[in-house]
């Protein structure tokens, strides 16, 4: 089946399996690999993206499903900030991205991108959040590394700099 | 140049990991790759009859389908898979290959394997193979291995693969316990857990037809142990093998295996000449990927009346599931001489029986033998307060090496030598950081008051071995391998300087603290110096990361290697300042001759001249590189108080850790930042045993939770802010004074969250619970003591 969608602010069209879901889409036919995969039950949300703006775990969509979609990615992120203004620090980056580095909250760095894609999604619902609603909103997903501990300084310190 | 050392210095590991650009196993192609899907047992213990492939062949895009036995006839097998910790003469060990042959032994026991141009059509094909099983009767328990009603092997007489005693002295251990005011006992269940890391595991092996060299790509903690069994098992000579692992997303012991899985790949891409890849989906990881812990653990201590303890003595029944796999044996073992914990104890006896069960393998897991043991003593040490009448507090006071002052080189009651130690200061500090007296009046209060909400408080003062290893030490416990490490220091012609190392590390920021070390050592920007690893084309040299080893036995390698640079660097200073070379003073980078000034030049600036060759001494060997391969004299022993503070409703079971305190020593931190990070991690693992996980098998041996939906890994929302703090006891094993932190979290966290259950439930009568402490036991447990406090 033919799909075209916005990815990272291109169009990108292909022809996908009915039954390939979005993340494979996004790693086998977009080279995108920066979403991860972490499991088979949508429990993890290492393969968390934007979907128009809201943070979607694209294991649990069809590729089909996404078609005439906006998605975002880990791998354009720092380009929506530089567009909008508001990157910050030495990379030029997302203020998320730039909070995760200075708060030591990666370790292994696999759970990474879809934890960035949930904290910026979570803080757009609820941009002064307290230390019990970041860690209820980042409930769908598993670090095994960090303990949460910097995680949950990291979205505190990206709320902070927004507010 | 500004020292770095002990700094918080942000990682350089993180840029590409945040934009993500980096690579992982499964972002790693190969042109022509077939992907390898692995058909599982769906029994835990059953004959194969037969296996019709016939189906599966003829579907779009199958290359072929191979039966463990058609593996066999082919001589392609990856087999038999190693183990390299054999801890008696005589332990049983039978073949394991990586697909079985004849009979499975556990549900995940690989018995066939599809080879098809893309993963969805070998899935497909998979399907289509059909597996006729007659099943067998399952050992799914330990205390079902231990009976040996039924073998989990039918061609062995038992399911006990060793017995391993350290009992030093048996005479006076016993007379300690006869002579004992006190005598307290307990039975404590090591659940079995499954590792988990975030990235699943997965390889990529691609083969030179040509040349008959492989490559193999694999997503795990020891790409040089791959390297040498690929050579040893598979018959790739060596110096044809190259094996790397990219970036490696976690492992925590759980890739710390020579795996079937990827030793087939590695012997079909080479007897194919094709491409081979293979990624488990996690809830193919769950069952197949070895699991930790899993032990029953028999443990007496005897105290005089003040409570003083004199002797400890355990006895453990370690299940090694279906197979003894690379360290398995070795696990519980190394755990042995931790069985006295932080505790001046003058006698001890651990015994240990390894049993197959039909379960899937264990092996090294976070800690790896050493939680267990420091659970065992910190719950008993808490019992006997209990029993004595005096707080967990001051039982342990009464008990610590030196009184909790500070000493070096301890003998152990199990003849190891304690490299320092200085509890009290850590001890107190928690205290003080958790308000310990504070909490007890709030206690007090709610259990007075009859509040449904309870509180408990528990600690746990642990110590870790670990810096693996001595080598002649690991000869001594029959080991195969050694415990040195390896690192290269290159000085570059335009001074940049780059550093290979032999650790392998999977997050715990080695590219970052390596060249902190080296930057402070050769008084160079932290910013020339680049970490090479994880490749053994780059890094040939290598043990591998696992038991908190890296820095203690890596990082000494590397400062040592930089000091030959130094040392080489001088001479070739003292050379062009005509100057001899004990005049030559090396100072931040710079070397000089005192009292004149005009004769000093940074090491960077003889990075050229060393390459260049033009004017060295007579007879000096160009460039300024230079090797160490370090084999550490001692382990080392941190340490470290923790406090967890569990919050019970008593109507309901309902649990909450609300409170977490951390008071580490690690010696000296090269990054805090990163130390922090650690302990972070780790000790939400190990509160996790105590609260949360348990691989889950029926009296069949399947699998009850094989997703992230039902094995329960914390989320953020499960557990609180970890408050840390540390002290500094240098180590005297080494020149950095440095002790590991990778596993020290997980080493202290169950014990004191168990602590903190029991302490909340004592009330009730509730003296011992079986982890996970789930709010069904906790229910079951203050209601069949009648709920009444």
């Amino acid at each position: 089946m033919d799909v075209s969608m916005t990815v990272n602010g291109e169009t990108r069209s292909g022809a996908v399996e009915p039954r390939t879901l979005l993340v494979h889409h996004l790693r086998d036919e977009l080279g995108l690999t920066g979403t991860n995969i972490g499991c088979d039950s949508s429990s993890c949300g290492a393969c968390t993206v934007h979907i128009n703006g809201e943070s979607v775990k694209s294991c649990t969509m069809l590729a089909v499903q996404a078609d005439g979609e906006n998605i975002l990615t880990i791998e354009g992120l720092a380009a929506t900030a530089q567009a909008d203004g508001s990157a910050t620090g030495e990379q030029n980056w997302h203020p998320m991205q730039e909070a995760f580095q200075q708060c030591h909250a990666l370790q292994c760095g696999y759970c990474t991108p879809g934890m960035v894609m949930a904290s910026i999604s979570f803080l757009n619902e609820n941009p002064n959040p307290t230390e019990t609603e970041i860690r209820e909103g980042l409930e769908g997903n598993l670090c095994r590394c960090t303990g949460y501990h910097n995680i949950v300084k990291a979205v505190q310190s990206a709320a902070g700099g927004a507010s | 140049m500004t020292a770095v050392v002990g700094t918080r210095m942000i990682r350089r590991e993180d840029p590409t990991l945040l934009s993500g650009e980096d690579k992982f196993i499964d972002d790693i192609h190969a042109p022509g790759e077939l992907w390898m899907v692995i058909i599982r047992s769906t029994m835990a213990h059953a004959t194969i009859n037969s296996i019709d492939t016939a189906e599966a062949e003829s579907m779009p895009g199958v290359h072929a389908v191979y039966t463990g036995q058609q593996l066999l006839d082919m001589g392609v097998t990856g087999g038999p898979l190693p183990c390299a910790w054999l801890v008696t003469d005589d332990t049983v060990n039978p073949a394991h290959l990586p697909v079985a042959v004849g009979e499975a032994k556990y549900v995940g026991d690989p018995v066939c394997i599809v080879l098809a141009e893309s993963r969805d059509q070998g899935v497909d094909a998979a399907e289509h193979v059909i597996v006729d099983y007659e099943q067998l009767p399952a050992v799914a328990s330990i205390e079902a291995a231990v009976e040996a009603a039924v073998t989990a092997h039918t061609d062995l007489e038992t399911n006990k693969t060793f017995h391993w005693p350290l009992v030093p002295d048996q005479d006076a251990l016993d007379a300690a316990f006869a002579a004992a005011a006190h005598v307290v006992k307990g039975r404590f269940v090591q659940q079995r857990l499954i590792p988990s890391p975030m990235e699943p595991r997965g390889c990529l092996a691609v083969p030179s037809p040509t040349g008959g060299e492989l490559t193999l790509y694999v997503s795990s903690q020891i790409p040089h142990f791959y390297k040498f069994f690929i050579a040893a098992v598979v018959g790739i000579p060596e110096h044809k093998v190259r094996v790397v692992a990219p970036s490696v997303g976690g492992g925590f012991g759980g890739k710390i295996n020579i795996d079937g899985d990827a030793m087939l790949s590695a012997a079909l891409a080479h007897h194919l000449g094709r491409p081979v890849r293979w990624t488990e989906e996690r809830s193919e990881a769950a069952g197949s990927t070895h699991h930790g812990r899993g032990q029953i653990q028999y443990m007496e201590i005897a105290a005089d009346a003040d409570g003083k303890a004199t002797a400890v003595r355990a006895h453990l029944d370690a299940d090694m599931g279906a197979y003894l796999t690379l360290l398995a044996p070795g696990v519980p073992t190394l755990g042995a001489w931790l069985f006295t914990g932080v505790y001046d104890i003058p006698n001890i006896g651990v015994t240990i029986d390894g049993y197959f069960t039909n379960m899937p393998p264990i092996d090294a897991y976070r800690g790896a033998g050493r939680p267990e043991a420091s659970y065992a003593i910190e719950r008993i040490m808490d019992m006997l307060a209990d029993e004595v009448g005096v707080s967990p507090a001051e039982i342990r006071k009464r008990n610590y090496i030196n009184g909790g002052e500070h000493y070096e080189n301890f003998e152990s009651a199990g003849s190891l030598t304690f490299d320092s130690g200085h509890y009290n200061p850590a001890h107190d500090r928690a205290m003080e950081m958790a308000d310990i007296d504070g909490l007890r009046v709030e206690q007090a209060r709610r259990r007075d008051a009859g509040e449904s909400k309870q509180l408990g408080i528990g600690m746990c003062t642990y110590m870790e071995l670990c810096g693996w290893a001595p080598s002649r030490v690991l000869g001594a416990l029959k080991y195969a391998a050694g415990g040195w490490e390896s690192a290269t220091v290159r000085m570059l012609p335009t001074g940049k300087v780059e550093v290979v190392t032999g650790t392998s590390p999977h997050g715990q920021g080695h590219e970052t603290a390596w060249s902190m070390l080296v930057a402070d050592r050769l008084g160079v920007d932290v910013n020339d110096v680049v970490v090479l690893h994880s490749d053994t084309a780059i890094a040939p040299l290598g043990l591998d990361t696992y038991g908190s080893r890296s820095l203690p036995v890596g990082g000494e390698a590397i400062v040592r290697a930089a000091d030959k640079v130094i040392e080489k660097a001088r001479l070739i200073a003292a050379h062009q300042f005509e100057a001899a070379p004990e005049d030559v003073e090396f100072t931040a980078g710079t070397f000089s001759v005192s009292g004149t000034p005009s004769k000093s030049v940074h090491i960077q600036e003889l990075g050229f001249p060393a390459f260049s060759a033009h004017d060295l001494p007579d007879g000096m060997e160009p460039n300024l590189a230079e090797g160490f391969t370090y084999d550490p004299p001692n382990l080392v022993y941190p340490f470290g108080t923790h406090v967890a503070v569990v919050e019970i409703d008593v109507d309901t079971g309902g649990i909450d850790l609300i409170d977490y305190i951390a008071v580490d020593d690690c010696g000296p931190q090269v990054n805090p930042l990163i130390v922090e990070g650690q302990i972070h991690g780790g000790v939400v693992q190990g509160a996790a045993q105590a609260l949360w996980e348990e691989a889950s098998y029926d009296d069949e041996g399947t699998l009850r939770n094989p997703s992230f939906m039902d094995y329960l890994v914390p989320s953020a929302a499960e557990v609180p802010s970890i408050r840390t703090d540390n002290t500094v006891t240098p180590s005297t094993t080494n020149s950095l004074g440095v002790k590991g932190a990778g596993e020290a979290g997980t080493i202290g966290s169950a014990a004191a969250v168990m602590n903190a259950v029991c302490d909340a439930l004592a009330p009730y009568g509730v003296k011992d619970m079986e982890m996970p402490a789930t709010p069904k036991r906790i229910w079951e447990a203050i209601n069949s003591n009648g709920g009444a406090a």
